[in-house]
């Protein structure tokens, strides 16, 4: 397993949306390593003709009557948001200022 | 002490003792020893006095509450309770009352059961220890210079200290069974499918699974027989009828093929006298009737490695949902995505912070098939090499930890050791089976010790009549 580079780990933060410290970055920088190292154990194994399970049950398209029930109610929902505004969650700016 | 569930039920069922009188005597035992403890994050009197006052008066009314009746349980601090906090004990969501309540905190309020506390856990049940909560960690009832387990500790301390006969726990990796073994109960990871997830705050979804903590076998049979079924809000829900597991745990193990797993008593980290209660444990199946071999489940000894891929990838998306719009806390910032990042960073602890990173790098481009996409053919591998075990035998044997409880903070600067306590447990839960550990006997410093009985898929009523003739031995 190559060297994982700080680089990296700060472009794994930008992905999972983690505004890390530098002093995170550097610590997870090393332990990272560690945990992956023992994870690379698994890719000497001949897997070739094995399939991926993703899960453990052999469900497929579980379906159902399409009929309307309740739902959550609004306001209880909304009143545990940071933000909200008329029956909305409320966000900062998405898109550039005009 | 108050007695077990099923004395405790029978009892206020028959109008002998009332459930608020049963329910006040554990809320003293909480008062005393929580302090100590730490168990819980929140302790529902008021409710909970309400609850049993609702059983009294069905009781007076020539009504059967249930098969719980009466009886308290702690909810890990997980499963959601609408309009009571519900935190995975993160910072990121403290405050936040779920407006729906979880299918099996539905179902064993239905029974009768008056839950007293919610309890506390490993950050959104990541960890072995119970020291990644972010309200403080949670001591071991048996020596409270030692951690529970994890990341059910708060349930399980709960159960040892007498807090509640019964609780409910989530087993990711072993977050049930470790716990249970640590803390000298019961506890039972069913098989995936078996319980609803609906309300089970999610951690890695394929692999989740809720379930029992009891002081006795019979005990966990009950709640397990309570919580189980199909659920229509959970779709991977097994949709056949439960069988009663209650009935069955007193058959015994006559003419059962039993067999010790090979690469679950191997290596290093394991105590010996946790490997001689496993052989105790063999020799009192025998005598019971049983035969006891050894096997060897050869990709068994890489579950642990597929595992801190294939959890961790799930958490990832899992918890990309805490970004600060919807519940929870907010860290401002002048646009959405630096609201995101610097909420998650402000809110997650640092476990939780390693296992996103972690999935994330398995996840992202050029890594993808090496780490995640590896790590799914190995858990099919080990479902393989589990089948092929099971052709010859009916149930399997193994430690459930390598070792007694630790000492706080004695693995919390190195992860990998940390995670190194759920090497027994693991293969279980990527494989969707079933697993319960049993007390048995005491180990290093005279703490308890946890024997494992692991089941193929639905073969709990097998693994139930192993666990109970086990219990009896002693």
């Amino acid at each position: 397993m190559s060297r994982l580079t700080r680089a990296e780990v700060e472009h794994v933060a930008t992905l999972a949306r983690l505004a890390l410290t530098d002093d995170e970055i550097e610590h997870f920088t090393a332990q990272l390593e560690v945990i992956l190292e023992h994870a690379a154990q698994i890719a000497a194994l001949d897997t070739h003709d094995v399939p991926p399970t993703a899960h453990p049950l052999p469900v497929v398209n579980v379906l159902r009557a399409d009929e309307v029930r309740p739902s959550l109610p609004r306001d209880e929902v909304l009143a545990m948001a940071p933000a909200s505004e008329d029956g909305r969650f409320r966000v900062p700016r998405i898109l550039d200022a005009p | 002490m108050s007695g077990d569930a099923l004395e405790l039920a029978a009892a206020v069922r028959a109008g002998v003792r009332s459930a608020r009188e049963v329910v006040d005597e554990h809320l003293a035992t909480i008062e005393a020893r929580e302090g100590e403890l730490h168990a819980c994050n929140l302790v529902t009197d008021d409710a909970a006095r309400a609850a049993a006052d609702a059983v009294d008066a069905a009781v007076a009314r020539g009504e059967d509450p249930g098969p719980l009746a009466g009886v308290p349980i702690a909810l890990k601090d997980n499963l959601c309770t609408r309009g009571v906090p519900t935190t995975c004990s993160s910072k990121i969501l403290e405050g936040w009352r779920p407006p729906y309540t979880a299918t099996v905190v539905e179902r064993v309020l239905a029974a009768g059961a008056v839950p007293v506390a919610k309890t506390n856990l490993d950050e959104f049940a990541m960890g072995s220890s119970t020291e990644n909560s972010a309200f403080g960690p949670t001591r071991n009832p048996r020596d409270p210079s030692r951690v529970p387990g994890g990341s059910s500790g708060g349930s399980a301390a709960a159960v040892a200290a007498a807090y509640a006969p019964l609780a409910l726990g989530s087993d990711t990796g072993g977050s049930i069974r470790q716990p249970a073994a640590l803390c000298g109960v019961v506890g039972v990871k069913p098989t995936y499918g078996l319980v609803s997830r609906y309300g089970l705050i999610a951690f890695a979804s394929s692999l989740d699974q809720v379930g029992p903590f009891a002081t006795t076998v019979s005990d966990a049979a009950l709640l397990l027989d309570v919580i189980a079924g199909h659920d229509r809000m959970d779709s991977t829900s097994i949709d056949a009828p439960h069988e009663p597991l209650l009935p069955v745990v007193d058959h015994g193990v006559e003419g059962l093929r039993i067999a010790i797993v090979d690469e679950l008593v191997e290596g290093e980290g394991f105590q010996p006298e946790i490997l001689d209660a496993v052989e105790r444990a063999a020799r009192a199946l025998e005598k019971a009737g049983a035969t006891v071999d050894r096997v060897s489940v050869p990709s068994a000894r890489y579950g642990l490695s597929a595992y801190y891929v294939i959890a961790p990838a799930e958490a990832s998306s899992n918890l990309a949902r805490y970004d600060g719009v919807r519940y929870g806390m907010r860290v401002d910032g002048s646009d959405v995505a630096t609201m995101n990042a610097r909420t998650r960073d402000a809110g997650f602890g640092p476990e939780v912070k390693r296992r996103i990173m972690l999935g994330t790098y398995a996840l992202s481009a050029g890594y993808y098939d090496a780490f995640y996409g590896q790590a799914q053919r190995v858990r099919t591998l080990i479902i393989r090499d589990f089948a092929r075990a099971y052709e010859q035998y009916d149930a399997l044997l193994s430690p459930t930890s390598p070792t007694v409880a630790f000492e706080l903070g004695a693995k919390s600067a190195d992860p990998l050791a940390m995670y190194l306590s759920d090497v027994c447990t693991i293969p279980t839960n990527l494989a969707g089976h079933a697993a319960i550990s049993v007390p048995y006997g005491a180990g290093e410093a005279g703490l308890p010790v946890g024997v494992q009985v692991l089941a193929p898929a639905l073969g709990e009523a097998v693994m139930f009549r192993v666990a109970r003739v086990l219990e009896e031995s002693q």
